[in-house]
């Protein structure tokens, strides 16, 4: 028999965010801070919208781009939070989670041999998504010293003619950093004068910490037509399983995004939709409190990583600090083994989320505080072990 | 910085004055003195420990006892309040909007002990009319507490 398996789709490396759950999934009491998704439920209103419109049997597949209803509130939330004004005719489309869309809209623009430029460490998917849409994944390593933001200088390496679209990631997963309205003003300069388009991954929008809120790349002059704003419920609504997310940009794009998700996945779940209304309505406070509860633990997590004297830049989004390790002479890989072996506690190497990753871990902070003080009290206890070894 | 300490001092007020002081991006001289303040205002009404009698060897009975009484000409519901909020055996008090006046929360070791008391001191007091005794078979959730959470954390250990 042929070997029937693309060998595009076997080249892709597996996720070593998997690897490492292998490992960790086979031991007994691992305290984990490890992983990306909320520790609250998702709101009882949420919830309980979902069972009434079951009950009022909405079991039908919905519009493709989604409920009318969903993108005219998606419209209206856009617009309060973030002063965004898109069309939710045209211009909005609801998707599997925010993945799907980053998907399609990679799929609706790359064409063979067009560059991509993905910031990292980020997200695992951007880089096989790309692939997958024919394109060429170009990694722009963010650094360190910069608290992990994107510059000018840094897209400067790796800009070429070929250079399509930037991924913006921000807030980040895994580091946490954001990027101020200051920070973005040249970004955007750059966009706009090598005609670039952006991919703007906003997905911990709502999960942001500073005195100012979230800035959307899309909302600075002129950039809405190089923007597709990628967003969704599962980290502010808490909402991860649920598999809802959404892209505005052009109508043209959305136009063509909307033709692969017809046919590929032909709507977004109709229970999530009709949950997601209502999320939008009534959960305002909801978010605020868990935010603040996020921001208490945030400032906990960092304090302990620097009083064990590990650098660690403060993170102002999403829900993940990202101490360095470096000074332990250890990969992150190693530094994250021996850490489950010896002390039972997971987190993720940062090079899991790209090479730039190397020298860092991702700790998470979906944990409520009890946890997070055990776990911390183990990862002092390692590293005591770590210094004593000298 | 108050609204944000009495959320989390609601939730565990076991919680050290240290480590509020870092969630809350502040100094701990500062939490204590907010601390100390709410404290005088009454803001801050008392620290207690929820507990689940049922899981114990005590016998207890909670009795929620819906009052009718006629105010009193100066002092209003007040004065008959406080005629019923200082015995022992009662845990809360609340005045009612509707078809009855208080709301008496009532504890005992036993439905005998809590009717009794109900007879011989509540009853007979002047002001009350009338009193409708009803007994909680089963205490689900207490002060935003679960009694029995059921909730284990489901999800993988490392996600991306």
């Amino acid at each position: 028999m042929r070997d029937f398996i693309n060998p595009a789709v076997k080249a892709i490396k597996p996720s070593g965010i998997r690897r490492f759950f292998d490992i960790a999934a086979e031991m007994d009491h691992v305290i984990s801070l490890g992983v990306g998704e909320p520790d609250f439920d998702t709101p009882w209103s949420i919830r309980e919208a979902a069972i009434y419109s079951l009950e009022q049997g909405q079991t039908v597949y919905t519009a493709n781009a989604g409920l009318k209803e969903l993108r005219q509130e998606l419209a209206a939330y856009t617009h309060r939070k973030y002063s965004l004004s898109y069309d939710p005719i045209h211009e909005i489309l609801i998707t599997v989670g925010g993945s799907e869309a980053i998907d399609i809209g990679l799929r609706a623009m790359v064409e063979a041999g067009d560059e991509v430029l993905i910031p990292e460490p980020s997200y695992v998917s951007y880089i096989p998504c790309v692939t997958l849409a024919g394109g060429t994944p170009v990694p722009v390593p963010l650094q360190a010293s910069n608290d992990f933001k994107l510059t000018v200088e840094d897209l400067e390496q790796k800009i070429t003619p070929k250079s399509k679209i930037l991924i913006f990631p921000f807030p980040n997963n895994p580091t946490g950093s954001i990027m101020t309205r200051e920070d973005l003003e040249p970004i955007a300069a750059f966009v706009k004068a090598h005609d670039l388009f952006v991919i703007t991954d906003e997905i911990y929008a709502e999960l942001s910490y500073a005195k100012e809120p979230h800035v959307s790349l899309a909302s600075l002059p002129d950039m809405q037509q190089r923007c597709l704003v990628i967003n969704g419920f599962s980290k502010a609504f808490s909402m991860t399983g649920w598999r809802l997310g959404y892209a505005m940009g052009p109508a043209a794009l959305v136009e063509q995004m909307t033709k692969i998700h017809q046919f590929a996945i032909m709507c977004a779940p109709t229970t999530s939709q009709y949950a997601a209304i209502n999320a939008l309505r009534n959960c305002e406070e909801e978010v605020a409190k868990m935010r603040r509860e996020y921001n208490h633990r945030r400032r906990y997590v960092v304090k302990s990583f620097r009083d064990m004297g590990l650098p660690c830049f403060e993170p102002f989004g999403a829900f993940y600090v990202f101490p360095s390790i470096a000074q332990f002479g250890m990969s992150s890989e190693e530094f994250c083994s021996a850490l489950l072996y010896d002390q039972r506690v997971a987190v993720v190497p940062g090079t899991a989320f790209g090479d730039s990753g190397e020298g860092f871990i991702r700790v998470s902070y979906a944990y409520s505080m009890e946890e997070l003080k055990t776990a911390l009290g183990r990862i002092q206890t390692f590293i005591q072990t770590l210094n004593s070894r000298g | 910085m108050r609204k944000e300490l009495l959320e989390v001092l609601e939730k565990d007020s076991r919680i050290s004055v240290q480590d509020l002081a870092i969630m809350l991006g502040e100094t701990p001289e500062a939490v204590q003195s907010e601390m100390q303040k709410m404290q005088e205002e009454q803001i801050i009404a008392g620290y207690h420990t929820m507990i689940n009698w049922d899981k114990t060897e005590d016998e207890r009975v909670t009795a929620l006892i819906e009052v009718k009484v006629v105010p009193q000409r100066d002092g209003g519901f007040d004065k008959i309040a406080k005629r019923i909020y200082e015995f022992e055996e009662v845990s809360s008090v609340y005045l009612m909007s509707g078809a009855f006046d208080l709301t008496v929360i009532v504890e005992g070791r036993s439905m005998k002990e809590v009717a009794l008391f109900v007879r011989q001191r509540l009853a007979v007091l002047d002001p009350v009319t009338s009193t409708a005794t009803h007994f909680v078979l089963k205490k689900y959730k207490d002060n935003g507490i679960l009694m029995e959470p059921e909730k284990r954390d489901e999800r993988m250990i490392v996600s991306p």
